[in-house]
């Protein structure tokens, strides 16, 4: 003891001050501040994404049309790479030069020097396992394996579609589903049914050191999910018919589209030209992608559902039904033919001005008697006085509409295109106010003027004649999953208000027309076929050549459609080529012709128009597309207007002034948008 | 008597209670080194490769060590002490000279068998002793200036020669012992004006020059004013105003002069004045993630994740709370920094009870030199002192830390075991 005795208890107090500053600190930084926490699993933690494959397509018999190829996708955590290494190896092995390697990296630093970095896709087998030796040598850089699509019989591309990476806005739009560098349908089935195919993600939460190795799972793999694959679709395609539809349409233009009128189901969907679906994947897709956009016979354009076209003569049986319908003519009634009809002040010439004489309804179907049908139209146009045209026009227009067409069809598949149907607006802009009489539009009654049909609805059209009056709505995909779910829509009847017993004179006469009409030359031994070739006009060259048909007469099996572009009449190029299709799916094989002619000689023959005057064609089609689309747009318009306002003419003039000067302007400001490009 | 009791056990008048702790800090420091290089595996708890395999045979040989310390005759520790000091601080000239240097500092010597002598970590213990021996000495009063200044003399000395290793650490340690003579006498003032003087460091940091000037200079007049009436406050006040405001301007030239770069980074870091979570900054950054996710109860032993995957720096040496921190938590913190308290406080009632001034000032000596340890080690990790390498006692790994730690604690128990005689 000695007098400095109490100062024991100053040290005491000053070191026990200081000792509860640091327990201050600590319970700070343990229990209270939370986010050391969150800061140590983000060191610690390493997600990796686990993909799961693709669901595969089958054809309607079960056999792949799409299924998934493994390849290997190089990636790199800025964060892991710690130490020099041979970078010109790594670039050797996967093929990038050095300046790509830096640019890659320095992406990947920017996205996030913490996240995983798509540095270099696809990677095939071969690759993957000379790099996966050599891997532990670059610091950073793992592998992921991922499957990419493959087509085993490089068929019905157009069905089938292409995936590619998201966009910025799919991102958006998936609400945070999709990440930078997944993939997601573009096109075709792989758009439309994305959510079923794509799957479910799963993700493996990994632990790992400071120097990115991995040291096993995060919480006995408690935050970790198993990828689930994408569910198997079974479309409704016939791998066989749908090569030998590619084969006929081959150096051609144009469709083919067949459907099972029993069920819906479309057993052929060819768009021509068509392209190897292989060419969407792996490395080279890019360039292959623009070879493709730049191809001016346009490749991605989906002719079954994208091309529209004036039906032509095919459209006459649909003509016929509706006037037997409402009562208008018997099919019996006899109509003479002079091979010009008179509507008004215009003529319709028919059969190039030879006389059909004595018509009935059966033999106007089978001859395409142009008079015959322009009568029909008239009468129903004119059934209650001049006066009331409009209101007839627009009862002939619906009946129109109840068969699926100018309108969509709801097809599973992206894109679709309306077709066309004018309403009585449209001619009243053209016309103004009821200057338009049945003569003015006569020329719709053989299926030409405004008329416009994609092959699918022309195909339906016949799905409907073969049916006697219903239809089921046309699809690709014919269940989906192992257990083969089918969507409820295709399984419902969709009638079109015509009596059954109305079918059997268009019926007879549409087999005439393959039995000794137009069509005789596609007749197929042994099986009865109704068809009727159609000619669809085109201001830019030859005429498409269209025909359509069903077979077998009782009971039919198959409807078909098929285009030819630039190829003239139907009978010529479109109806052998549908020939061959409805033998194929009947009898399992495909015979010569009467004439002589065989599968090979019309997959031989070259249809493609002149690359420099289809380039310029298309230049000016796309123009007049685009007036169209203003012209419709503005009626539209004036209609929704219109409708809220009175009836009083000099306010219905005034907004016919102004929808006027809208339409100019907008064609204006799309012809220059269209330059400006 | 004292021949009697001798006679009696070599163990007589210990203090068990000192062992015991020392013991059970020993283990939780084994058993952290072992967390802290843990990897699945390794089975074998006493491989000589391991860090926690070489502190096995530390601390097997500091327990040898330990009871011959107890073995030896008390009065031989006083009479050695001087030629120890002269020893060490021999020894502190040959490591600048053939020292071997480690992480920047020229602080080791090589012994072969790839053992390493630290002669700093002994130093603490020799001044320790010399000054006990001198402070113990008949007329000797701190108060008086020479006895001061012998005294600084021999804190001073080891300290000159550390600090031109440079280990900043160890050189800052022997500033505790201002704890020993503040109990031997020394005017209160000192200390108030060692706490004034790191105020002002830190606030000269901070602030603006001008404002903390302005604030002192407001202070002095206010009272100054208020003793207007006694001529020596007025004084004093003037001239501790002045001395504080050169030490402000002098603040920016001991940054930028004295001072390395890291260590100014260092503090810059603490004080928030820069980040750099990549660089300096990294060190505590991940060390504070370690310690702050290990939350109340820890993640349970081996079960670090930041320490086993070495995101934390030096995690079984100078960064070994970390894996208290994170395996054990809250809990297992404020056990480790209570047994410590617990060690420390019972070092002070050790000393309370001697009728030898030596080894009461000693014993202060191993009290302050403990808590100056635990306090900035452990300050470091978590972010409240500025880093400085300077091991947790018992507990880091290391040789020469727990030898030197041993001895000073076991020569501490010698002489109290002692207490009854007269050195």
């Amino acid at each position: 003891m000695n007098k400095f005795f109490e100062r024991r208890y100053v040290i005491t107090g000053i070191f026990l001050v200081i000792i509860f500053t640091v327990l201050a600190r600590l319970y700070y930084i343990q229990i209270v501040d939370d986010k050391y926490e969150i800061y140590a699993n983000s060191n610690v933690r390493r997600t990796t994404i686990l993909y799961p494959a693709r669901g595969p397509i089958l054809d309607r018999n079960g056999k792949i049309l799409v299924q998934n190829e493994p390849i290997y996708d190089v990636m790199v955590n800025p964060k892991d790479v710690n130490r020099p290494f041979d970078t010109l190896l790594l670039c050797k092995m996967i093929g990038i030069d050095k300046e790509g390697f830096y640019k890659r990296f320095i992406k990947a630093q920017k996205q996030s020097p913490a996240k995983p970095f798509i540095f270099e896709k696809q990677l095939s087998v071969q690759l993957y396992a000379a790099l996966q030796e050599k891997l532990f040598e670059f610091p950073g850089f793992s592998v992921v394996p991922r499957t990419i699509r493959t087509y085993p019989d490089s068929i019905a591309a157009q069905f089938l579609g292409f995936i590619g990476e998201v966009t910025d806005r799919d991102i958006k739009r998936s609400n945070g589903y999709y990440r930078l560098g997944d993939y997601i349908g573009v096109t075709g089935v792989e758009k439309a049914y994305e959510t079923v195919l794509r799957g479910q993600r799963g993700v493996q939460v990994q632990m790992v050191d400071s120097k990115g190795v991995p040291k096993g799972s995060f919480a006995n793999g408690a935050l970790d999910t198993v990828p689930r694959s994408g569910e198997r679709l079974t479309s409704s395609l016939d791998i066989e018919l749908q090569r030998l539809g590619e084969k006929l349409m081959k150096n051609k233009l144009g469709s083919i589209v067949a459907i099972e009128p029993s069920s819906g189901e479309i057993l052929c969907y060819v768009s021509s030209p068509t392209y190897d679906p292989n060419l969407m994947v792996g490395r080279q897709r890019g360039n292959n992608l623009a070879k493709m956009y730049n191809n001016p016979y346009k490749p991605f354009f989906i002719r079954p559902i994208q091309a529209q076209y004036p039906p032509g003569s095919s459209f006459k049986p649909l003509s016929a039904l509706i006037a037997l319908q409402e009562g208008i003519i018997s099919p019996n009634e006899i109509f003479y033919c002079t091979g010009h009809y008179k509507a008004g002040n215009r003529y319709v010439p028919c059969n190039k001005g030879e006389a059909h004489g004595n018509v009935n309804m059966a033999r106007a179907v089978a001859e395409s008697c142009n008079g015959y049908f322009s009568m029909v139209f008239q009468r129903i146009v004119d059934r209650y006085g001049v006066k009331n045209t409009e209101a007839n026009f627009k009862a002939w227009r619906n009946n129109v509409m109840k068969f699926g067409l100018g309108a969509r069809l709801d097809l599973d598949m992206p894109a679709e295109s309306r077709g066309n149907v004018p309403t009585p607006l449209y001619y009243d802009n053209i016309y103004h106010n009821g200057g338009w009489r049945s003569s003015t539009i006569v020329s719709l009654a053989i299926g030409q003027g405004e008329l416009l049909a994609t092959p699918l609805q022309l195909a339906n059209l016949e799905c409907i004649i073969a049916n006697r009056g219903f239809f089921y709505k046309p699809h690709l995909i014919k269940a989906i999953g192992t257990e083969n779910v089918i969507k409820k829509e295709y399984t419902e009847k969709n009638y079109v208000g015509i009596d059954s017993g109305y079918f059997e004179p268009v019926i007879n006469g549409m087999q005439q027309v393959v039995e000794n009409g137009t069509a005789r030359r596609s007749k197929i031994p042994g099986i009865i076929m109704c068809g009727k070739t159609g000619t669809a006009q085109n201001p830019h060259g030859e005429d498409h050549s269209v025909f359509v048909a069903f077979a077998p007469r009782d009971n039919p099996k198959i409807a078909i459609a098929v285009v030819v572009e630039n190829s003239g009449e139907g009978a010529h190029w479109a109806a052998p080529i549908a020939s061959f299709i409805v033998e194929k799916y009947l009898t399992g094989k495909v015979t010569a012709r009467e004439a002589g002619y065989t599968v090979d000689y019309f997959a031989n023959a070259n249809r493609l128009p002149d690359l420099a005057l289809y380039a310029k064609d298309l230049a000016k089609e796309r123009r007049r597309d685009s007036i169209r689309a203003a012209k419709i747009d503005s009626v539209r318009k004036f209609k929704t207007d219109s409708i809220k306002k009175a009836k009083a003419d000099s306010i219905k003039k005034a907004k016919q002034e102004t929808a006027g000067n809208n339409k100019a302007g907008s064609i204006i400001s799309i012809l220059t948008g269209r330059r400006a490009r | 008597m004292m021949s009697n009791q001798q006679q009696r056990s070599f163990f007589f008048n210990v203090d068990w209670l000192t062992v015991l702790l020392y013991l059970v800090l020993c283990a939780i420091g084994w058993f952290n080194i072992r967390a802290a290089v843990y990897a699945p595996g390794h089975s074998s708890l006493i491989d000589t490769s391991t860090n926690y395999g070489k502190q096995f045979i530390f601390i097997c040989a500091s327990l040898v060590v330990a009871i011959v310390i107890l073995l030896l005759e008390s009065r031989f520790i006083a009479a050695l002490a001087p030629a120890f000091y002269v020893i060490v601080l021999l020894l502190l000239i040959l490591v600048l000279i053939i020292g071997r240097n480690v992480g920047g500092n020229q602080a080791w010597i090589n012994m072969g068998g790839g053992f390493r002598l630290q002669p700093s970590e002994f130093a603490k213990l020799a001044t320790c002793l010399l000054l006990a021996r001198y402070l113990s000495g008949t007329n000797i009063r701190v108060t008086e200036p020479k006895s001061f200044m012998m005294a600084a003399g021999i804190i001073g000395l080891p300290m000159l020669l550390i600090l031109r290793q440079p280990d900043m650490g160890s050189t800052l340690v022997f500033c505790s012992l201002i704890f020993v003579l503040y109990r031997e006498g020394l005017s209160p003032y000192f200390l108030v004006i060692a706490g004034l003087f790191i105020a002002l460091f830190v606030m000269a940091l901070l602030y603006n020059p001008l404002y903390i000037i302005l604030t002192l200079v407001a202070i002095t007049a206010l009272v100054v004013y208020w003793g207007r009436r006694n001529r020596k406050l007025i004084t004093t006040m003037v001239i501790g105003l002045g001395i504080c405001i050169a030490f402000i301007f002098s603040v920016k030239f001991i940054y930028s002069k004295v001072l390395k770069q890291h260590q100014t980074e260092r503090i810059n870091i603490l004080l928030g004045i820069t980040t750099d979570l990549r660089g300096e900054g990294y060190n505590v950054n991940q060390s504070k993630i370690a310690i702050g996710s290990g939350k109340l109860w820890g993640k349970g032993y081996l079960h670090g994740t930041q320490t086993q995957y070495s995101f934390v720096p030096a995690p079984s040496t100078d960064f070994i709370f970390c894996t208290i921190g994170e395996e054990w938590g809250f809990v297992g913190s404020i056990t480790v920094i209570g047994l410590f308290m617990f060690l420390i406080l019972r070092v002070i009632y050790i000393a309370e009870r001697q009728r030898s001034p030596f080894t009461r000032v000693y014993a202060y000596g191993v009290a302050s030199v403990l808590f100056f340890h635990v306090v900035i080690n452990i300050g470091m990790t978590i972010g409240i002192v500025p880093v400085i390498g300077i091991p947790l006692p018992f507990i880091s790994y290391g040789g020469s830390s727990l030898l030197n730690f041993t001895i000073l604690l076991f020569v501490l128990i010698k002489l109290d075991s002692n207490r009854m005689g007269i050195i």
